[in-house]
């Protein structure tokens, strides 16, 4: 018998605190020249640094600053200007120097904010995400345990270490706690997810792919009786690598934890692990003994000390602020509030913009995206993203069907042959032999061969009953393969039988 | 010819009355009638150093400019990584690992075309004062081999000592270079930290580690400081500024109304009486010289030690726990069934001697949160406050003077069991390192009581590390005159050769 999420946010106000780690796009690793393409083989890009040999020394990428302070920026924090890398002791294999180069009391972004819209029961509200900090630290290696069961390290039979991942940079942005939002929590961690990674693409830092890793957000909840002061204990859910999984997540937890204290048990503060198809999570590490990190400034590395004029140069750099971008392009095009709501939940305002960017009307991208491709998505149980159809493929279809040369439901062919991987529109069009048939002799040879198959139904709409049109048009369709344009087929059928 | 200086070799192979070839030669068979008595070297590089020589020969045929000390031979602490030649910083747990790649120190080295003969004896990860803290068997002082050398650089001390080479790297990270020059009768320096690179030298503890020059004169020093400092870009902390013109200031010797400050706190009380005898008398020959001797109190090098204590062991907790059993060097336990971390404790618990093991435990508590302001950040206000004590000094003297350690050599295994008397050798070196300035120890003459040479140190500003070539060349003059010779001429002598 378990609760509704009703029953739990009637008795109990979620806490919410999120932390992300965004892998940044920089062309080499944080502390040494190693390439970072993502996907090569193991350790071929590992060098004395990133691998700790004896002796080997870290010095801080240029660019990874930058790109830090950019973000900070653009989460209105203020940039340090005195600020520290320190190193996280623990031991771990895939940890080369068995301490990770991190920031620790002294990051380089602190007190910054991102203001987050949901559409509430009373339209569209706002709620401000508080940042705490925003530091930079490296990335570690990347075990295989082989031979175990569960893929874990215990149990396993050997390791298999890939050096590559070490060394990565990575910035970690971590929120305040974020009281009231009540019921909204799952909708406001997921929208302040999706506003962090729209803001970090818009800065071009980072791929902020969630599925490949390179956004990662862990999310913590505690419940607290509603008007009680006290926070509850945490829970801390890793690594959910998509915005759905981000709500799913969070309501998830708010579930289990409003169980466990109703039934007068006790949350345990531990991370926990987002079980994709479940929904669910389970348990991981425990938290309950802190663990000793034994962090000290890191002696190998001076201080980061970044020059107020370069601060402020970054700051008129700034792209325009997703947020804001979104306003004008709903002005631009027009769209309703609840429509313009439906697209950035859909996560498709990206792929609809650059589909209006190569030409196509913004009415008819946003209905191809959020309508016929979506339903495919749905179909296939994919998201729209990871579909063999592109904004280029898009465009050049609406701008056959203005053209003449498709109609919509030819146009629909199209679609599913591109996302069928029968290739691009072009390619879909000749294989199938797709064409409209606008040749009116074609359709006049039609329309008489249906006329006299029907006759009685010929002499009603010459009659004038109109509505009887539509039984001959079908016909007229059929014999057509469904390929004419069935406005002009029609007309010319109105006038043949004198009623035009 | 192996007892003369690096100057006076290069201005013999400039002239062709030897090649470098030979001169190497002539090093190698020195160490192979010494070095089983010494045991300074722990690996001889003789195919490499003399096909380096052979080079250097070549060039010199061809009419090449060459730097000052090209063809002269080296002998490299085995803390320094120099690619394809075994490198065990005194550790049983880097046996066999051989590193794929160049210190910035050897680059330099190499770029100069010094030869290097082979890599010196070391206290394991330079973390000892005698080399007795050695995997591999201490090191016995040439001026008599029942004592130690000093440490941890007692291997490249003792090589120059008994003429084995004529120019050798140190580090020193607590007087590791200078502590070996004073009990071996040899020239050490500290430079400025940050005024080396440190790519590539084995960290012991990184806010503290300085890998420097060691020779038999001044000036020798000098020309190898020279030819190993400047800013790296792979060291964060290495300074971007031209290197002090410290071969000039070696060369000229001129202390005229310089003042010396003598640092009332390292000296009285505990300090052997030939030390402070010889002490002395240097001051006077300085004054004889022109300089002005003043007296500084530095009242919070009362602290050094125990902050020392405190902040070079978390740094080596942190800085040794590479050392895994992961990637390299040694591997224990790898059976199967053996966990990784069973694997990783097997091999430290073998791999690391007592020393090394009592300054990780040491450093890991004083890390452990609860801790860690009681203990490394007090340890950091007390260094703030020598930096404050050196600066205020700084305003009063140009340079500051002491004796370099309490006492001369003492005996192998005298002090192997008592930690704190052996700490205490590094008592007046360590200032030094906590402030990151630069420290030089040279001979002002033997003991009375014992014999045994004496070290003095100057003591330089950040970045002046001139100034303490040009009160030790000036120092290093009045001295020859006083002894009738260099000082390591008392040294009795090994093998056959002379």
């Amino acid at each position: 018998m378990s609760l509704t999420y009703d029953d739990v946010i009637a008795k109990y106000e979620p806490v919410l605190g999120l932390e992300v780690h965004v892998e940044l796009n920089t062309n080499s690793k944080m502390f040494c020249g190693c390439s970072t393409t993502f996907g090569a083989e193991p350790n071929t890009q590992t060098c004395p640094v990133c691998l700790a040999l004896p002796g080997a020394l870290p010095t801080v990428n240029e660019k990874a600053i930058e790109s830090t302070i950019k973000i900070g920026l653009a989460l209105n924090c203020s940039i340090a200007p005195f600020s520290r890398f320190a190193r996280k002791n623990y031991f771990y294999p895939d940890m080369p120097k068995n301490f990770q180069i991190s920031q620790y009391d002294e990051p380089i972004c602190v007190n910054g904010y991102v203001d987050v819209e949901i559409d509430t029961d009373e339209g569209l509200k706002k709620f401000r995400v508080e940042i705490e900090r925003v530091h930079m630290e490296e990335d570690t290696g990347k075990s295989l345990h082989v031979g175990g069961a569960t893929g874990r390290i215990h149990g396993a039979q050997y390791s298999l270490l890939d050096y590559n991942r070490a060394g990565i940079p990575l910035v970690e942005i971590v929120t305040k706690i974020v009281p009231g939002t009540g019921k909204y929590a799952p909708e406001v961690a997921k929208a302040y997810v999706g506003e962090l990674r729209d803001i970090l693409r818009s800065l071009g830092v980072s791929d902020v792919k969630m599925e490949q890793g390179s956004l990662r957000c862990d999310a913590n909840v505690s419940l607290r009786l509603i008007g009680a002061e006290k926070l509850g204990t945490r829970s801390e859910t890793k690594n959910v690598n998509s915005l759905r999984s981000v709500e799913r997540a969070v309501r998830g937890e708010m579930i289990r934890h409003a169980e466990l204290l109703n039934k007068g048990e006790r949350v345990v503060q531990e991370t926990r692990h987002f079980q994709e198809e479940s929904g669910l999570t389970r348990s991981g590490r425990s938290k309950e003994q802190a663990e000793d990190y034994r962090y000290f400034p890191e002696p190998d590395l001076v201080p980061v000390e970044p020059d107020a004029t370069w601060i402020e140069e970054l700051r008129a750099q700034l792209p325009e602020r997703p947020s804001v971008h979104r306003k004008r392009l709903q002005e631009e095009w027009s769209v309703p509030d609840k429509e313009m709501a439906a697209m950035i939940n859909a996560d498709l305002l990206d792929i609809v913009e650059a589909t209006v960017i190569l030409g196509s009307d913004p009415t008819k991208a946003r209905s191809w995206w959020l309508g016929e491709i979506s339903r495919i998505a749905n179909e296939q149980n994919v998201s729209v993203k990871e579909l063999a159809i592109t904004p280029t493929d898009v465009a050049e279809i609406v701008s056959l069907v203005v053209q003449g040369e498709l109609t919509d439901k030819l146009a629909r062919q199209v679609v599913e042959g591109v996302i069928a991987g029968e290739g691009k529109p072009a390619a879909v069009i000749s294989a199938r032999g797709i064409k409209v048939v606008n040749d009116d002799s074609a359709l006049m040879a039609a329309i008489e061969k249906a006329c006299t198959a029907q006759p009685e139904t010929a002499e009603k709409v010459r009659a004038g009953h109109l509505p009887a049109a539509g039984a001959l048009i079908g016909a007229i369709m059929k014999e057509t393969k469904g390929q004419a344009d069935a406005a002009r087929v029609r007309e010319l059928l109105l006038g043949h039988l004198g009623q035009a | 010819m192996i007892r003369s200086s690096a100057v006076e070799m290069a201005s013999a192979l400039a002239k062709g009355e030897i090649t470098s070839v030979a001169l190497t030669q002539l090093h190698f068979d020195r160490i192979a009638s010494v070095d089983t008595d010494v045991h300074a070297f722990l690996h001889l590089d003789t195919d490499g150093a003399l096909a380096q020589a052979a080079a250097v020969d070549a060039k010199r045929a061809k009419g090449e400019k060459l730097s000052p000390l090209a063809g002269i031979p080296l002998a490299l602490k085995d803390v320094l990584v120099q690619k394809g030649i075994p490198t065990t910083c005194g550790s049983k747990i880097l046996e066999g690992w051989r590193p794929p790649y160049d210190s910035t120190v050897v680059t330099n080295l190499k770029n100069n075309d010094i030869i290097i003969l082979g890599k010196t004896n070391m206290d394991e990860f330079a973390m000892g004062s005698s080399t007795e803290n050695s995997a591999y068997g201490p090191t016995h002082n040439p001026w008599d081999l029942s004592r130690i050398p000093g440490g941890s650089g007692g291997g490249s001390a003792a090589a120059l000592a008994a003429f084995e080479a004529p120019l050798a790297i140190g580090t020193d990270t607590g007087g590791s270079i200078r502590q070996p020059a004073a009990v071996t009768g040899t020239v050490g320096v500290k430079p400025t930290y940050g005024g080396v690179s440190r790519y590539g030298l084995v960290a012991f503890s990184s806010s503290l580690d300085q890998a420097g020059p060691c020779a038999r004169t001044v000036l020798d020093t000098a020309l190898l400081h020279e030819a190993i400092a400047g800013h790296d870009p792979r060291d964060s902390t290495s300074i971007n500024a031209p290197v002090p013109n410290v071969v000039a200031a070696a060369k000229s010797g001129d202390v005229k109304g310089m003042k010396i400050g003598v640092v009332k706190e390292l000296n009285g009380d505990g300090y052997q009486p030939g030390v402070r005898a010889r002490f002395d008398e240097s001051l006077e020959l300085l004054a004889k010289a022109g300089a002005e001797i003043v007296e500084v109190s530095c009242p919070n090098f009362e602290y050094a030690l125990a902050a020392y204590y405190l902040i070079a062991p978390s740094e080596c907790s942190s800085n040794l726990a590479r050392f895994d059993a992961m990637r390299y060097g040694l591997r224990v336990g790898d059976v199967d069934g053996a966990s990784a971390e069973e694997v990783m404790n097997l091999t430290r618990e073998v791999g690391f001697g007592r020393e090394v093991k009592r300054r990780i435990i040491l450093g890991t508590y004083a890390l452990s949160s609860g801790y860690y302001d009681a203990y490394y950040g007090s340890a950091q206000k007390v260094r703030t406050l020598i930096t404050q004590d050196f600066t205020s000094a700084f305003t009063k003297a140009d340079v500051l003077v002491s004796p370099t350690c309490p006492t001369t050599a003492f005996k192998i295994g005298e002090k192997s069991n008592d930690p704190l008397a052996m700490y205490l050798n590094d008592i007046a070196t360590i200032p030094v390192n906590m402030a990151g300035i630069g420290g030089m120890s040279l001979p002002s003459g033997v003991a009375d009581e014992d014999g045994l040479p004496v070290g003095f140190q100057i003591m330089s500003p950040v970045m002046k590390d001139e100034r303490m070539y040009l009160v030790g060349a000036a120092l290093e003059a009045a001295l020859l005159s006083k002894w009738g010779g260099p000082i390591l001429s008392k040294a009795p002598s090994l093998g056959g050769l002379a």
